[in-house]
């Protein structure tokens, strides 16, 4: 049955392609076939996956060879795919959050008239990212990595007609090949090395091959984790993201997509294990990337770019797992998964309220919304609960371990991820107050609605998995089922037992709550402070801690220099040349064209004036 | 043998002189038919002197041409001077731009 895996990927991209080409007629069902095709890659995922889960643990990673893709000489590369113990949890993660977000959108695009072309690429991306997790050749992942890059492009500028959202589209797709580069060039260090890049042929070669190799591709690689998955230093393009539809936003640059790299990292674990210092870059930018994005979170009013910085900060948390090692791969698969649950019901539950107030996205707008929203607010609320870590939700069990995981490690990792923990709560506590509480600061023409049944169903099966997802962890099942794939997971012996730890935690947590609630209970402003009024940390974080700045300063400016000059090479030096010899030729031309008098006697006396002088030159040779 | 030649010169440079200075097209072409047959005249003294019939051979040739040269051009300046009243050579310049 294994060897039908590729039917995961294929049912998907068939219906996308075909959605596409398929014209008008399709207008009317398209979007239900795109849904059916989800939901087939999910059921066959959850079959295969409770096959994995009856075979024996040494009899659980399956890979199917579809064909040969490259055979050039010494370079082989083989179409296959591997569904094993970590490919699965994604398959479940990416078809089945895919197919609750499919049905969203049913309702949330309804009135788009390009519903059918959205939901083709939305199947795309499905295909894409299937290949990409499923990928047992780092060739093939690379295949997938840029069908998910495409069609993340494709959907975040969806509403091209938008200036704003054909830029961001372009920015992200732009920064997300800086990240390739690194992708590219550790592919080609692997082949140079080892003459392969099949993931188990190069994580089993590298303990033969010398430290440097492993350091030099564990950070290509992080390079191009930190491309798809924003993290610093180029973390710029996934809040101006945003301007995609909010279901996008939820499956794409939440839940999965951005994840990738994550993935990656862990999928990697033979790399990383060899190589101190590539783990170490992976815990720095994972944990200033999860104080940056949480510092941003804090700031922003548009309530899809504080969910996007918060996303930034959780899947900060995840690389730093990832990086901590065996000790963290497995926590950070555990993270990744309940946060994809809570981080796309919470982005449903902003298309939500933001389809229930006229697309508006400003906070400052919102206000005592729970009783309009009932279902949302319930929903939202419980996403809420899980990524402040409040006690038996997802969150609290997932962000605890990598906490643990943290200051086991060392000391001031623990305090940053700690601090992280607070922050989160603050931030999120602050759109939870802002948008459900308070008072109302609706605008006049604004009458806040429920959303339909298709939009809400998902969002309840979403909360309820928020809620649930941290059963995952009970007898320790994640760690021994990873086991096989990222190795034995040791545990780190605290200076204080888990329980006082779980405690400071959840203490941390509390106080940023706090803080949030009487900061914005009540008197909050119905409208953006202008910049010169807020503290100069607000403001850094309003502009995203100035990262376009330093990328226009480091990067946009210098080319655009480069870019000046050589236009300037191009004009005066290649096409000086060029019309110059025109010029030239011309002017000769202008000069020749003088003794065309059109006088038959001018001619005449040019015609004799020649025959005398050959007729001189002759004779001068023959006398001579 | 010398008188011949001179006078063939004489001829010439009178007929090139004529086509340079002169206006009148149907003078010109005289002019033209002056040094011609000052060359044939060139042709046939050689041919003497040699005492071989290469030259008289050539100025035959010459005399076919000329023939030739005579029926086209003189339709020419006859058609010019239909349609422009003028059979000046300073006239008919319009290939000037």
């Amino acid at each position: 049955m294994f060897d039908l895996q590729w039917l995961l990927i294929a049912v998907p991209l068939i219906s996308g392609l075909g959605l596409l080409v398929w014209g008008k007629e399709a207008d009317a069902f398209g979007h239900l076939i795109a849904t059916a095709a989800s939901v087939f890659s999910f059921i066959f995922g959850v079959v295969l996956f409770a096959d994995l889960m009856g075979s024996e643990a040494t009899d659980r990673s399956h890979t199917a060879n579809l064909f040969t893709w490259i055979d050039a000489g010494r370079f082989h590369v083989d179409m296959s795919f591997t569904f094993d113990q970590l490919s699965g949890l994604f398959v479940l993660l990416i078809t089945g959050v895919g197919t609750l977000i499919h049905i969203y959108s049913i309702g949330y695009m309804e009135h788009d008239e390009r519903r059918r072309r959205f939901f083709s690429f939305l199947n795309i991306f499905i295909a894409a990212m299937l290949t990409l997790v499923l990928a047992s050749d780092y060739l093939v992942l690379f295949l997938g990595w840029e069908g998910v890059g495409l069609a993340s492009y494709l959907l975040i500028g969806f509403w091209q007609h938008k200036d704003s959202a054909a830029a961001a589209a372009k920015k992200a797709f732009v920064v997300n090949r800086v990240g390739d580069v690194g992708m590219a060039l550790a592919i080609m260090t692997m082949f140079a090395q080892f003459g392969t890049s099949s993931i188990a042929a190069v994580n089993g070669a590298i303990p033969g091959a010398s430290a440097s190799v492993a350091t030099a591709l564990g950070l290509l690689l992080l390079l191009g984790a930190c491309g798809k998955s924003a993290q610093v230093p180029l973390q710029s393009w996934l809040l101006d993201a945003m301007e995609g539809p909010t279901p996008v936003s939820a499956l794409i640059h939440a839940a999965t997509m951005v994840t990738a790299g994550v993935y990656l990292v862990v999928r990697s674990a033979g790399i990383y294990d060899a190589s101190e210092a590539a783990r170490t870059a992976v815990i720095i930018v994972g944990l200033v990337t999860l104080l940056a994005g949480a510092w941003i979170g804090c700031t922003k009013d548009d309530i899809k770019k504080a969910l996007a910085g918060s996303t930034m900060s959780q899947i900060g948390y995840m690389m730093l797992a990832a990086g901590l090692g065996p000790a963290g791969y497995a926590f950070a698969i555990f993270h990744l998964i309940t946060h994809g649950f809570f981080k796309a019901n919470m982005f449903l539950g902003a298309g939500s309220v933001m389809h229930g107030t006229n697309d508006d996205v400003n906070m400052r707008h919102y206000g005592a919304l729970r009783a309009a929203m009932p279902i949302t607010f319930v929903t939202f609320g419980l996403g809420y609960l899980a990524i402040i870590g409040f006690p038996g939700t997802a969150g609290f069990f997932s962000k605890d371990k990598i906490i643990e995981a943290a200051f086991g490690h060392s000391f001031w990792v623990g305090l940053g991820t700690l601090v992280g923990a607070g922050v989160t709560a603050f931030y999120m506590t602050r759109l939870m107050t802002l948008t459900f509480f308070g008072e109302k600061r609706w605008l006049d023409d604004v009458h806040p609605h429920e959303s339909p049944k298709v939009m809400t169903y998902p969002l309840i099966a979403l909360g309820a998995l928020s809620v649930l997802g941290g059963a995952l962890i009970f007898g320790n099942w994640i760690p021994e089922w990873l086991e096989p794939v990222v190795g034995h997971a040791e545990h780190h012996e605290l200076g204080i037992p888990v329980w006082a730890m779980t405690l400071i935690i959840t203490a941390v947590a509390a106080c940023g709550v706090a803080v949030g609630v009487l900061l914005y209970r009540r008197d909050v402003a119905a409208e953006t402070p202008a910049d010169s009024s807020v503290s100069i940390f607000t403001r850094a974080g309003r502009n995203e801690l100035y990262g376009n700045q330093i990328n226009d300063a480091v990067v946009v400016r210098p080319t655009m220099h480069l870019t000046r000059f050589l236009v300037w090479l191009d004009a005066k030096g290649v096409d000086g040349f060029v019309t110059g010899m025109a010029d030239r030729l011309g002017d000769t031309s202008q000069f020749l064209r003088k003794p065309q008098t059109g006088h038959v006697r001018s001619y005449a006396a040019t015609l004799f004036g020649g025959a005398l002088v050959v007729v001189l030159a002759l004779l001068a040779v023959t006398l001579a | 043998m010398n008188e011949y030649l001179s006078l063939s010169l004489i001829l010439f440079t009178i007929g090139a002189v004529g086509v340079l200075v002169r206006r009148n097209a149907i003078v010109v072409f005289m002019c033209i038919e002056l040094m011609l047959n000052a060359t044939n005249l060139a042709f046939v003294s050689f041919s003497r002197q040699h005492g071989n019939l290469d030259g008289q051979v050539a100025a035959f040739f010459v005399m076919v041409v000329a023939a030739a040269e005579v029926v086209v051009g003189l339709a020419i300046i006859v058609s010019i001077y239909r349609t422009r009243r003028s059979a000046s050579v300073d006239d008919a310049s319009l290939l000037k731009s």
